[in-house]
């Protein structure tokens, strides 16, 4: 039994296997409408999320199954106390796969030793989100063809970031991929994705404050949100909400063939005067991330 | 300083000096009604000055703690006043409830029942962490 918890689960041979069955069903979407019949997938959702929530029940049910679970800590057993590795056991004998999203670190992990049923990480608080990753992943696929020799621009909140990990870490294992990392000092990439990423595997980087400076060389730029959940100190919060604004004014120098992504939700980081760029492949990720889903969804349940 | 040797029982030996304590403690030696022996400072040829642990029982150790706390301890047991067997220890690959993860934002954190268990990720710099959230361990006392 498989799980996703962590995006380096999948070999980059397995995310080459979900990209093509993603293509595939974008190109055949009736051949998958059943592919699950009977099946029920388990939202729980510790945490409000609307994109990710509706992004899986959306994939569920376009291959002709059900869902079923939660939106937030409020509905389920755990406002009682129950534990994490309790709930998922539970849901085990109700449910065929889960996705669950925690704001705890490591809380799906927790979940999948003990569930009995596939586990997907859906987001464990400032830690991973993978399969944001494969949307980032088939979205950069089908934008540039290929993963090798990319420069990526990373803007914003890189140190709470969760989708900015898995992202690097999916992306350093391909060729000749060089990531600017542009942020507020506060906001640094951590340290341990540094030394144990990127220096590791000998992947050029450069750390940055300055989005118009970086702006030129880059093939992708990857905006993130500052989040406000992720601080203890609201201070500092809104010290840093509005560090970097992404307006066309700052794209002037941008390369004809840059691709702008953001994982979304927005708040005021791409002005929507970008939104008609044919550069801004943002609406095109959430997209990418259904079908992902439903690729992620078929090879966990081993539907053929 | 003579201490008497030992006829069943354990040498924890090469202790870098001034570890033996954190080992006394989180061992729970202290809990032990043999003799135990803590030589501080004894002069050694590799290091200069060690720490030596001389429990006079055959008590079962655990290994992998002493193991993250200093590998290059070696453990002599000893029978009938003779050495049967030499052990040099390594890092552990895991270790469970040695070291607890202070991240806030680790599941650990909530649920209290759940093991703390670190992960050796970098052998070269000793590095472990968190297998829930991958945080380092704040320094302990053991560093």
């Amino acid at each position: 039994m498989r799980n996703l918890i962590d995006i380096l689960d999948l070999s980059t041979k397995e995310i080459d296997t979900l990209i093509n069955t993603a293509k595939d069903i974008i190109e055949h979407p009736a051949k998958y409408s059943e592919k699950c019949k009977g099946k029920k997938l388990a939202t729980l959702f510790f945490e409000p999320s609307t994109r990710t929530r509706l992004s899986f029940e959306a994939a569920i049910l376009e291959l002709g199954g059900n869902y079923l679970g939660f939106s937030e800590t409020a509905s389920s057993s755990a406002s009682k106390g129950e534990s994490v590795g309790d709930t998922a056991k539970v849901v085990g004998y109700y449910a065929d796969i889960i996705a669950m999203r925690h704001p705890k670190e490591g809380a799906p992990l927790v979940a999948s030793q003990k569930a009995g049923i596939p586990v997907i990480n859906a987001g464990d608080g400032g830690h991973n989100h993978p399969t944001q990753t494969l949307a980032d992943l088939l979205t950069i696929k089908r934008e540039k063809g290929s993963f090798n020799n990319l420069t990526v621009g990373l803007c914003g909140d890189l140190k709470f970031g969760r989708t900015v990990h898995s992202l690097i870490l999916a992306l350093s294992r391909y060729e000749n991929v060089k990531f600017v990392l542009i942020s507020p000092k506060e906001l640094k990439l951590p340290e341990y994705m540094k030394s144990n990423v990127l220096a590791k595997r000998k992947i050029a980087y450069e750390e940055t404050t300055s989005l118009e400076l970086s702006m030129p060389k880059l093939d992708i730029l990857y905006m993130t949100r500052v989040q406000k959940e992720r601080f203890f100190n609201e201070a500092d919060y809104i010290r840093l909400k509005d560090s970097y604004v992404l307006t066309p004014q700052k794209l002037v120098n941008a390369k004809a063939d840059l691709s702008i992504m953001h994982p979304l939700p927005r708040v005021n980081e791409i002005t929507v005067e970008v939104d008609n760029d044919s550069r801004a492949c943002y609406f095109k990720q959430v997209q990418n991330g259904k079908y992902m889903r439903m690729a992620l969804i078929l090879m966990l349940l081993e539907v053929k | 300083m003579i201490i008497d040797s030992i006829q069943n029982g354990i040498v924890l030996d090469h202790i870098k000096a001034g570890k033996s304590m954190d080992i006394y403690q989180v061992l729970n030696l202290w809990q032990l009604d043999c003799q135990v022996a803590i030589i501080k400072n004894a002069s050694s040829k590799k290091r200069g000055k060690k720490d030596v642990i001389k429990i006079d029982s055959p008590i079962d150790l655990q290994l992998d703690v002493i193991g993250y706390i200093d590998p290059d301890i070696t453990i002599s047991y000893i029978r009938n006043g003779k050495v049967i067997e030499k052990k040099h220890l390594a890092l552990p690959e895991k270790v469970t409830n040695v070291i607890l993860c202070s991240n806030p934002r680790c599941i650990t954190s909530s649920e209290q029942e759940l093991p703390h268990i670190f992960k050796l990720t970098d052998k070269k710099n000793r590095t472990y962490r968190c297998i829930y959230c991958e945080s380092k361990p704040k320094l302990s006392d053991f560093d």
